[in-house]
C-alpha cells in the first residue's frame, strides 16, 4: 500500500536541519504502524511527506502505486484518498461541524448534497458526536474537535489515514474518547501511520512500531518485541524516559 | 462589544454626569465662540437660502417655436396637447393641464409662451453628493476586487505575480493621490481618448478616469490589507483543506479568504472611509463631486461658511453610515 524508498527531507530555514535520512519502509493494507520517537526525531516530517505537505528532496514514495514525488502526479486526487489527522485538530472555525464534514466532499469527491449529508450524519454518529452537527468548532471541547477532524477526514473515504500527534493537544481526560475513536478504526481494517506517544494505544492496536532517532529509523518490530526486547540503546534509552 | 459597554456602566467614574456637563458646556463654549467671531467680522449667516442648493422648484415655460394659431388643446388626464398650427406646418406640445396659458384659437407668434408650470429639481449639493456616492461605491467594488486578486498575487511564489505586485503598491503608496488623478486623466486619458477616437468611437468621461484613480489607489492599499488578512490566518487551515484534496484555488475560495476577510473588515472599512473623502480631490480634473459642486454654490451664492460646513456635514453622513453598516456586518458575522 505505501512503499518509501530512501527519502531524505532537510530543512534550510532557520538553519540547516537533516530532517530526514535514507528513510525507506513498506506498509501494506490494512496495517496499523506507530511512529515514535523523541521530538526532533523527523516523525512529523516523516507523516507530511506522505502526502506531499512537506516534499521530500529525495528517494521515492509509492502509495496504491501512484509516485507521489511524480511530477505528473494529480497530488490533489492523491491526497482526497490519504487522510490526514492534526495535532491541533486544524478544523475550518468559520462552518459549522457539519459543514467541516461535508464541504470537501462535494467541492473534492462532487458529491451532491444529499450524499454528503447523509455520509457526515453516519460518521458523525460513528465518533459520537451527532447532536454537535450544528454546532461551530469552537463551541467543541478538545476531544470532539479531534473526533470532528478524524471525520472530515474519513468523509473523503480514504484509502491511508494518517495521524499526526492527534492527542497531543488533548486534555488527559479526552485523550481516550478519540484513541477509542482510533481503535474501532484499526479493528475495521483501516491502513494507519500514526505518529504518537500513546505506548498503550501502540502496545493495544499496532501491527508494527517504527522507532525513529534523528531522522533515520532506528528498529522495527511488533510492539512485543518493541516494548519487551528492544535492541537499540537508543530505543531502550527512549522507552525507559517514557514508560 | 457588549463586554465594552458593560465595562463603561460598571467603571463609571464619580461625578460622570458633572463631566457629561462639561464636555457638553465645552461644545457649547466653541461654537458660541465661532459664531461671536463671524458675527464680529459682520459674516451674514443666511441658512434660509441653502435648501435651495438641495432642492429648488424650476418654473418652466414652453413656448412655441413656430408662429401660427393654437388649433386643438386635448386634454388627456392630467396631460394636456397643445396642437399650433402655422403656415406650413403644425407642432404639438405636452405639457401638464393645469398650466396651459393659450385659448383655443389664439394667434401666436414666435417664443410665445404656451404654457408655464414649475417642477422639483435636484440642488447642485445633491447632484454632487449623488456623483460623490455613485463613484465612491463603484471605486470600492473595484478596490476590492484589485485587493484580493493583488493580496493573492503578492503572496504567489511565481515572480512575474509578486514583483508586479509589489511595484504596483510601491508606486501607488509612493505618490500622492492628487498626481495620480492629474496622471489618470491628462496623461492615460489623453492616450485612451485619442485611442478611441481614432478607432471611431467616442470619448470616455472624466468620470471614469476618477473611478480608475481611486479604484487603483484603494487597490494598493487593500492589497496589503488582504496580504496580511491572509497571513494572519493559520498555516494549519491550509494544510488541512490541502491535505483533504482541495486544489489551491478552492482552499483559498472556501477556507482562507472568508476567515481572512472577516478579519480584515475593520482595516477596510477605515479605507473605504478613507477613499470616500480622497474623492473630493476629483474636482480638480472637472468631475462634479460634493466638493466641487459646494465650490460652484459657493461662487454663485456668496455663502461659503455655510455652505462649506454643509459639505462637510453630508462627507460625515457617508462615512458614518459606511461605519455603522460595517460594525453591523461584524457583529452579524461574529455570531456565525
Amino acid at each position: 500500500m505505501i512503499d518509501v524508498q530512501k527519502i531524505n527531507k532537510t530543512f534550510h530555514v532557520p538553519h540547516e536541519v537533516k530532517a530526514l535520512v535514507d528513510v525507506s519502509t513498506k506498509i501494506s493494507a490494512g496495517e496499523v504502524v506507530v511512529v515514535c520517537g523523541p521530538s526532533g526525531s523527523g516523525k512529523s516530517t516523516f507523516l507530511r511527506c506522505l502526502n506531499r505537505l512537506e516534499k521530500a528532496d529525495s528517494g521515492h514514495i509509492l502509495i496504491d502505486g501512484i509516485d507521489v514525488l511524480g511530477q505528473k502526479t494529480n497530488i490533489n486526487k492523491l491526497r482526497a484518498e490519504v487522510g490526514m489527522v492534526f495535532q491541533s485538530f486544524n478544523l475550518f472555525p468559520h462552518k459549522t461541524v457539519f459543514d467541516n464534514v461535508t464541504l470537501a466532499q462535494r467541492v473534492v469527491r462532487k458529491r451532491s448534497k444529499n450524499a454528503s449529508g447523509e455520509k457526515a450524519n453516519a460518521l458523525l454518529k460513528k465518533v459520537g458526536i451527532q447532536d454537535k452537527a450544528g454546532a461551530y468548532p469552537d463551541n467543541l471541547s478538545g476531544g470532539q474537535q479531534q473526533r470532528v477532524a478524524i471525520a472530515r477526514a474519513l468523509a473523503m473515504d480514504p484509502k491511508v489515514m494518517l495521524f499526526d500527534e492527534p492527542t497531543s493537544a488533548l486534555d488527559p481526560e479526552m485523550i481516550g474518547e478519540v484513541l477509542d475513536v482510533m481503535k474501532t478504526l484499526a479493528r475495521e481494517g483501516m491502513t494507519m501511520v500514526v505518529v504518537t506517544h500513546e505506548m498503550g494505544f501502540a502496545r493495544e492496536v499496532a501491527d508494527r512500531v517504527i522507532f525513529m532517532d534523528e531522522g533515520a529509523i532506528v528498529e522495527v518490530g511488533t510492539p512485543e518485541h518493541f516494548f519487551t526486547n528492544p535492541t537499540h540503546e537508543r530505543t531502550k534509552l527512549f522507552l525507559s524516559q517514557i514508560l | 462589544m457588549d463586554k465594552n459597554s458593560n465595562q463603561r456602566v460598571s467603571n463609571r467614574p464619580p461625578n460622570y454626569n458633572t463631566w457629561v456637563g462639561v464636555f457638553c458646556v465645552f461644545v457649547v463654549i466653541v461654537t458660541g465662540m465661532f459664531y461671536y467671531a463671524t458675527q464680529k467680522i459682520e459674516y451674514n449667516w443666511r441658512w434660509n437660502r441653502v435648501p435651495i442648493y438641495f432642492a429648488y422648484e424650476d418654473i418652466i415655460d414652453i413656448v412655441s417655436d413656430i408662429e401660427g394659431e393654437v388649433e386643438s388643446i386635448t386634454a388627456k388626464g392630467d396631460e394636456a396637447v397643445i396642437t399650433v398650427k402655422g403656415i406650413d406646418e403644425s407642432k404639438s406640445y405636452r405639457v401638464p393641464a393645469e398650466s396651459v396659458q393659450v385659448d383655443d384659437g389664439e394667434i401666436i407668434s414666435y417664443a410665445d409662451t404656451l404654457a408655464t408650470f414649475t417642477e422639483w429639481r435636484p440642488g447642485l449639493l445633491v447632484i454632487g453628493l449623488w456623483i460623490t456616492l455613485k463613484i465612491s461605491i463603484i471605486a470600492t467594488i473595484a478596490g476590492i476586487i484589485i485587493g484580493i486578486i493583488g493580496g493573492i498575487a503578492r503572496l504567489s511564489s511565481n515572480p512575474a505575480f509578486k514583483w508586479t505586485t509589489i511595484v504596483y503598491v510601491e508606486i501607488i503608496r509612493g505618490s500622492p493621490l492628487m498626481v495620480q488623478i492629474l496622471i489618470w486623466y491628462f496623461v492615460f486619458g489623453t492616450v485612451i481618448n485619442d485611442l478611441l477616437a481614432a478607432n471611431g468611437l467616442g470619448r470616455l468621461p472624466a468620470f471614469w478616469y476618477g473611478v480608475a484613480s481611486l479604484a487603483c489607489f484603494a487597490g494598493a492599499y487593500v492589497t496589503e490589507i488582504v496580504r496580511a488578512g491572509i497571513q494572519s490566518i493559520h498555516r494549519g487551515q491550509t494544510e488541512a483543506a490541502r491535505s483533504l484534496g482541495m486544489s489551491y484555488a478552492q482552499s483559498m475560495r472556501y477556507i482562507i479568504l472568508p476567515q481572512a476577510l472577516r478579519r480584515i473588515l475593520p482595516p477596510l472599512a477605515g479605507q473605504f472611509i478613507s477613499l470616500i473623502k480622497d474623492s473630493s480631490l476629483l474636482g480638480i480634473i472637472a468631475i462634479r463631486e460634493l466638493t466641487k459642486a459646494a465650490r460652484e454654490v459657493v461662487s454663485a451664492s456668496l455663502q461659503p461658511f455655510e455652505v462649506y460646513i454643509l459639505a462637510a456635514i453630508l462627507y460625515l453622513v457617508l462615512t458614518f453610515t459606511l461605519s455603522m453598516a460595517v460594525q453591523k456586518l461584524e457583529r452579524r458575522m461574529a455570531v456565525s
